[in-house]
């Protein structure tokens, strides 16, 4: 994550190396391979750079608006960057009947941030997720990664404070 | 998430195999080579279990093994499975051949286990499971009533074998029902057999799958065939478990559909919250293709079929089938007007038939053993088995594989083991976001499940969650948030679907926070009612389900909400408070710890009281307290 890390701040420059092997090496620059091409190179900024979309654009031969239409589509993509740390609060039914709905309220309330939103200081971004598959030991939150059941208010309070202290 | 070096076995320098015979020569040389009796310990690392910590135990396992090595006279064998379905009481891990169950292991607990139970041959008590309200725990995994009343066809293998091991699933029986397709079927005997076996599909709508296969096999052209692995409700992770614990079984289903609609593409769509499922897909289709068993020319014949996998971006409406299409060629997932079907012009404007993960791993099975052997589980309408993940309000939360037709109580309480914390059960939903509520306790709890039945009562079969529900769920919320769901994964298109659902959630939230009216029951009726009727696609023409069952059978929690502004589940925040009741509170000051809005005061031994003003109703408190003292007014 180190290099996530230097680029999460500021407007990454794009490197069209990559670029180009993502969409070429990776996928054989074809046009239905185009919502994994993005992927990739979402997993590579953590977001999808205005650039990056331009020039995949050009390269398949397709509008920019459809390009823009599949990232506004689903929910995985995001067009501005994410905080450092992300927090995922499952949002599935099991998750639901056991207060996860007041944890995202709460975490909300509490940054002053939308789910889906990060704070100003680009610290911390917070995501909501229709269901992780771990039902069993719900509520269920991801925070950078690590997945930690049967989570609560108190749990999520410390990693906002662990995050501010960063 | 911690990662486990997961080791896959490269057999690309392994023999392909060169007939359908040559599987069973290569099955019997792997038998030859396994003792059934050898020590072997198999942790499940299914997501559930990794997500409470499995594959440090995993890795704390083999360390023991290795050191305690010396003293062992056959060193056990660690496995890492898929999902043993017991997911509440994870981490598991199972010690054969005695077939003990271990359950909330730690890797602390490694060490012990080799000295005790591997070297020793002792039981450690502390991890036995324990039904509820039972005295005594129980030690083997047959004597469990949550495995014991279980009927395994799907899952057979998942968590037995390892799923990173082609060899593993091999010598389990994988790819013998393609080898017999293989070594003399033809296609229409492939359709015939699954016509015979009565198998519907099992990602929701439950068409007939050897009517399905045929009509596609019918058409002229290039012919795909389709997995979806899109299991996006919420609440369900049936397919997710399959993919994750026996991806070969998907594998040689989709063959085996292959073979008998004569198409040689396959395609498996997996969504993007299942990194697991992912992996273990990859690793078994290059294991597949290294042996021969997928790829060109299979076992040697002149069948060759090519598989890859495509993962989704997030688009819960992407398991409507022209949706999966759309997005598998790399667009937006909007569904289209079925006048002209899939199974003639869906994919690339080619005959293709998508079927969903279940429904694959059910056909190896069923020509292995025939379509009459599949047709003695179920009933006359719902032939087979189902698997259900039960969640929610119960004991034993996990995958459970039962025939059709099995009762609600026998699922609910024989298996699940009823609901905890002395509460009552109130419903039970099914068919994900847009299934209904089955309210319990009334006659409902007695209906078999089955795809008829649950149509009648106004819920519908869907892939298979099964969520629990007790007397402290707001059916009105509950509504709410599958609506609100709705609307969020609505892909916007058709007017009933986006405007339909975007009032009823208006409605709804007006209702949770004190603000219904008079005739907002009727309104939503009516509104669903329409949404239902001329919806375009399976989303929409569903997707009143929850408002509409939730009226149908708990129409005095809306008028509460309405009339008296009160919410007596007590879950819609501005509808209810919390108050501690001072005669039976003991001033255990469990409440005062736990709260995080330092809303509970209190002396010790003394009642405590609530800070209305602070109170954010986050429900720890009402969790916590032992004495059932903490009151919803």
């Amino acid at each position: 994550m180190s290099e996530s890390e230097a680029i999460c701040c500021q407007e990454p420059e794009v490197d069209f190396v990559v670029l180009d092997r993502i969409i070429h090496e990776e996928f054989g620059g074809r046009r239905e391979k185009m919502i994994m091409m993005m992927q990739t190179i979402q997993r590579h900024y953590r977001y999808l750079p205005e650039p990056a979309l331009y020039y995949l654009a050009q390269v398949l031969g397709v509008p920019l608006t459809k390009i823009y239409e599949v990232a506004t589509f689903y929910a995985s993509f995001s067009l501005v960057p994410k905080g450092k740390h992300l927090l995922h609060v499952c949002t599935g039914t099991a998750c639901h009947l056991r207060g996860s709905g007041g944890m995202v309220r709460h975490v909300a309330a509490k940054l002053g941030i939308a789910p889906g939103g990060t704070t100003p200081d680009m610290k911390f971004t917070l995501e909501t997720v229709n269901c992780l598959g771990a039902c069993a030991v719900a509520p269920v939150v991801v925070y950078d990664d690590k997945y930690y059941p049967q989570a609560n208010v108190g749990k999520l309070n410390e990693f906002i404070e662990k995050a501010n202290a960063d | 998430m911690a990662t486990a070096t997961s080791v896959v076995p490269d057999l690309a320098w392994t023999k392909k195999i060169s007939s359908p015979h040559e599987l069973a020569d290569y099955r019997q040389a792997l038998l030859a080579g396994m003792d059934p009796d050898a020590p072997c310990i198999r942790v499940c690392c299914g997501t559930g279990c990794k997500a409470v910590g499995s594959l440090d135990v995993l890795e704390a396992m083999k360390a023991a093994v290795a050191a305690a090595g010396v003293d062992v006279k056959v060193m056990p064998e660690v496995k890492r499975t898929g999902c043993h379905g017991f997911c509440s009481r994870g981490p598991l891990l199972t010690f054969q051949p005695q077939g003990l169950f271990y359950q909330r292991v730690t890797p602390g607990d490694a060490a012990e286990i080799i000295q005790k139970t591997a070297v020793g041959g002792e039981l450690i008590p502390r991890l036995l499971y324990k039904p509820p309200g039972a005295k005594e725990p129980i030690a083997k995994v047959g004597d469990i009533p949550f495995f014991a009343k279980q009927t395994k066809v799907v899952l057979q293998r998942v968590g037995r074998i390892d799923p990173f091991d082609i060899r593993d699933a091999i010598a389990a029986g994988a790819y013998e029902g393609l080898a017999k397709v293989l070594s003399g079927m033809t296609p229409q005997q492939v359709i015939e057999e699954i016509k015979t076996s009565r198998l519907r599909g099992r990602g929701g709508a439950g068409f007939p799958t050897g009517i399905k296969w045929e009509s596609c096999a019918a058409q002229p052209g290039r012919h795909y065939v389709i997995c979806n692995g899109d299991e996006g409700d919420p609440g369900a992770f049936m397919d997710a478990s399959v993919m994750e614990g026996d991806p070969h079984a998907v594998l040689e289903g989709m063959a085996i559909a292959a073979y008998a609609m004569g198409s040689d593409r396959g395609f498996l769509y997996v969504r993007l919250e299942y990194p697991l499922a992912v992996q273990t897909l990859a690793a078994a289709i290059r294991q597949a293709e290294d042996l021969g068993l997928i790829g060109r020319n299979i076992m040697g014949t002149d069948f060759s079929f090519r598989t890859s996998i495509s993962t989704g971006a997030g688009a819960f409406v992407c398991g409507e089938s022209s949706a999966l299409m759309s997005s598998l060629e790399g667009k937006v997932g909007r569904p289209r007007a079925k006048y002209i079907r899939s199974t003639e012009k869906g994919f690339r404007d080619s005959p293709s038939n998508l079927n969903n993960v279940e429904t694959y791993a059910n056909v190896p099975a069923i020509i292995l053993r025939g379509g009459p052997w599949y047709t003695s589980y179920g009933t006359e309408r719902s032939a087979g088995t189902k698997v259900f993940s039960l969640t929610g309000n119960v004991h034993n939360v996990g995958l459970v594989e039962v025939p059709m037709g099995t009762s609600l109580r026998e699922i609910v309480y024989g298996i699940g083991g009823g609901i905890p914390n002395k509460k009552e059960l109130k419903a039970v939903q099914t068919g994900g976001p847009s299934g209904g509520c089955i309210p319990i306790p009334s006659k409902f709890l007695d209906i078999n499940v089955g795809f008829g039945k649950l149509a009648e009562i106004g819920s519908m079969m869907g892939s298979g969650g099964m969520i629990v529900m007790d007397e402290n769920t707001c059916m009105v919320e509950v509504s709410r948030y599958f609506i609100n769901f709705l609307v969020e994964e609505s892909c916007g298109q058709c007017t009933p679907c986006r405007e339909g659902l975007t009032r009823m959630k208006e409605t709804l939230t007006r209702i949770t926070v004190g603000e219904g009216r008079e005739g907002d029951i009727e309104m939503l009726e009516e509104i669903g009612t329409f949404t239902n009727s001329f919806s375009l696609c399976g989303l929409g023409t569903s997707a009143a389900n929850p408002v509409l069952s939730t009226i149908k059978y708990f129409r005095e929690e809306y008028d509460a909400h309405i009339h008296d502004k009160k919410c007596p589940a007590g879950v819609c925040k501005p509808l209810f408070y919390y108050e501690i009741d001072p005669e039976t509170c003991t001033g255990c000051g469990l409440c005062r710890k736990r709260c995080p809005a330092a809303a509970v005061e209190g002396e010790k031994k003394k009642p405590h009281t609530i800070h209305q003003e602070l109170c954010i109703k986050c429900m720890e408190c009402y969790r916590s307290c032992k004495f059932d003292s903490i009151r919803i007014k």
